[in-house]
């Protein structure tokens, strides 16, 4: 990455301070992540709609993690560095290239789905291309495959990461432990980035763990533990960026608990009204990463309102079309179940 | 040729797909410095260094998970559980990882692992040393599933598991270990799977069985040969995929099948040989399929009158054929 221009600091319009020059990030590359941000938003608000209306039997959500995802994205290498997400990870999975054609085909349960072919829930994501890992429903296992990547990485002296995602319940799960300290036995290039939105469907943090933050239990491991403010994509984009150089410097992995917010129920089959007392909500929902950023950029003098209204216009359009085009794509044959069980051919 | 022991095959293609191909890595509890708690893996991490013959933190998901993670990225891994009585905390790594990720991929993403697991009992390991897992693997579609009787195909199955590209199951028995000697070809051999072995022909009844109860059937068999008894020997070698075709033909050929395990009776893998033959033989049949099994009981005692009362025996088994032959 080549080195920052020199700047005074505070020399955003409004006098704040410019966070994004000294981290080496471009306006446009500031401006790539806002839109990757605002175009998650808008196929999971579409997504929603589509299950609202009966046209898609589950949906599960990671808005309100945008933020978390994709500054973490940012600091990945796509096709080199690899995701072993979880089902949040929808601004992550198009941060690296997922196209949100392809999202709404999984949506559909479309035979040209790339990420199962119509066979898993949506939000299972998985692209060879970009080095995106098919995952089961459940959390914790996936963490192992992460570091076993990472080892092959290791033993074949292939500068690669691997980083897996988990919500901060996962994190109970025995699996987890064994992956975190197979890594760090092993100083393997490997990244987990939790996130960490206070509830396990309907849990509260406090009843999974009894530590007031999930990096604390990095030091258990022996590897450092890194709490970022998830809503903040700078700052995740900051931690996760030292983490890679790391990691690809043979130093080890890392933990980074990004506390961040679920705005949606844990899928379309919840809703946490049931358990969240609205105070809570209310106040969760007044932090929205999105205005955050845009707030941001707007204030370094990188985006007019009238440029913010014209990016939102561009992600709803290609969204749209996405849809339109996903809903009319045929469906597998139902013979179709019997193929790849085993190698073919 | 030398007369040598089945685990001696075990350790033969393990040695040699790793002399043959870089990708291949062996990880499980104690195989490097220890050489594995059977030795099958001695000297290996001598020969290939401790990052190809990886000693592993004591956590039976962490080893097949890594080794699922591992063949995603390019490597061949085989994953010793060091018992099968031990492999139960890997059940989900196994069932719902391995052997989907190429179903729940549309085959983007595959997992080319072989699982070695010691199974089985006589051999004083009680309760928690002992087991047999089978039923529960051969279940799970996505997953073959080997069991060797002889050093030969110890070596071959074992050579074939390797270079499979789907995720194997290789079952060894520990009393054939050591007890079982045989010849066991030099260089390259391959057993291919879904191929069942007659070990002894005969016409009055076929005995079906894997691992060591194929041995039990031959003594029984041996036995019965004195009374004028011909009974036939099938060693069944891969239970993922089935031979079917050879188990049905060597049905018609006796009217009359006895199946061995030594899991328990009910649900037990025989309990599908019997269904097979049940549905698809019984014109050719002359007596009722019959099974010969452990109790339905927790596992074998240590106590050693106690497990032979558990291990289907030789002698249980013969009674069950003279049974069968004069019905």
């Amino acid at each position: 990455m080549s080195a920052p221009p020199k700047e005074p600091k505070g020399t955003g319009p409004a006098g704040s301070l410019d966070r994004h020059s000294k981290l080496g990030l471009s306006s446009e590359r500031l401006l790539w992540m806002y839109r990757q941000m605002l175009l998650a938003r808008s196929v999971d608000r579409r997504m929603w709609l589509l299950n609202r209306q009966g046209k898609a039997p589950f949906v599960v959500s990671g808005r309100g993690h945008e933020a978390a995802q994709v500054g973490a994205a940012a600091a990945m290498r796509p096709g080199v560095d690899w995701l072993v997400p979880y089902y949040r990870d929808l601004a992550f999975c198009l941060a690296l290239g997922v196209t949100a054609a392809d999202f709404m085909l999984s949506v559909f349960a479309r035979a040209s789905d790339p990420s199962s072919g119509g066979r898993q829930m949506p939000s299972h994501f998985s692209n060879v291309e970009a080095r995106i890992v098919s995952t089961s429903s459940v959390v914790g296992p996936k963490q192992l495959h992460a570091c076993g990547i990472a080892y092959a990485a290791q033993l074949r002296g292939l500068d690669e990461v691997a980083v897996s995602c988990i919500g901060e319940g996962g994190t109970s799960e025995g699996d987890w432990h064994e992956a975190m300290n197979f890594a760090s036995i092993h100083r393997l290039p490997f990244i987990c980035l939790v996130q960490d939105n206070d509830y396990a469907i309907s849990v509260p943090r406090r009843l999974q763990m009894a530590v007031a933050d999930v990096a604390h239990r990095a030091k258990g491991y022996g590897m450092p533990g890194v709490s970022v403010d998830g809503g903040d994509v700078l700052e995740v984009y900051t931690a996760m960026r030292r983490a890679m150089e790391r990691a690809r410097s043979g130093q080890g992995p890392t933990l980074i608990a990004a506390r961040v917010a679920r705005f949606t129920s844990h899928s379309s089959d919840d809703d946490q009204r049931r358990y969240r007392p609205a105070e809570e909500l209310e106040a969760m929902l007044a932090l929205d990463p999105l205005e955050r950023f845009g707030e941001y950029l707007t204030r370094q003098g990188l985006l007019t309102p009238e440029q913010d209204s014209t990016l939102k216009d561009d992600c709803h359009e290609e969204v749209e079309e996405a849809t339109r085009r996903a809903e009319v794509a045929p469906s597998p044959e139902p013979s179709d179940i019997h193929r790849h069980l085993f190698q073919e051919g | 040729m030398a007369q040598r022991t089945l685990i001696d095959g075990i350790r033969e293609a393990m040695a040699e797909e790793m002399e043959r191909d870089p990708r291949v890595f062996v990880l499980g509890e104690d195989v490097g410095r220890k050489g594995g708690v059977f030795l099958a893996t001695e000297g290996l991490q001598e020969r290939f260094g401790p990052d190809r013959v990886l000693d592993t933190p004591l956590a039976e998901a962490g080893i097949v998970g890594i080794a699922i993670g591992a063949s995603l990225n390019g490597l061949i891994p085989v994953a010793e559980i060091q018992f099968a009585d031990f492999i139960h905390p890997a059940f989900d790594q196994i069932v719902s990882e391995a052997t989907r990720m190429r179903y729940r991929s549309y085959g983007a993403y595959s997992c080319p692992i072989t699982i070695r697991v010691p199974y089985g009992g006589g051999v004083h390991g009680g309760l928690y040393h002992s087991q047999s897992i089978e039923a529960f693997y051969a279940h799970v579609p996505g997953l073959k599933v080997v069991a060797p009787s002889t050093p030969a195909d110890a070596k071959g199955l074992l050579t074939s598991a390797i270079r499979d590209p789907d995720p194997v199951m290789f079952l060894e028995h520990k009393k054939t270990y050591r007890l079982i000697k045989g010849e066991i070809p030099p260089g390259e051999h391959l057993v291919e799977f879904g191929q069942a072995a007659e070990r002894r022909s005969g016409r009055h009844a076929t005995c079906i069985a894997w691992g060591l109860m194929v041995h039990h059937c031959l003594e029984a068999a041996e036995s019965l040969a004195a009374e004028g008894l011909e009974i036939q020997v099938l060693d069944l070698r891969s239970l993922r995929p089935l031979p079917e075709a050879q188990i049905l033909e060597a049905v018609a050929s006796t009217s009359r099948a006895l199946i061995v395990y030594e899991d328990n009776l009910t649900g037990g893998f025989g309990a599908e040989i019997a269904a097979l033959i049940a549905e698809k033989a019984f014109a050719d049949l002359d007596a009722p399929v019959t099974r010969v099994a452990a109790p339905d009981l927790p596992a074998m005692p240590f106590n050693p009158a106690q497990e032979a009362a558990f291990l289907p025996s030789p002698e249980r088994i013969a009674a069950a054929l003279r049974t069968l032959v004069a019905y």
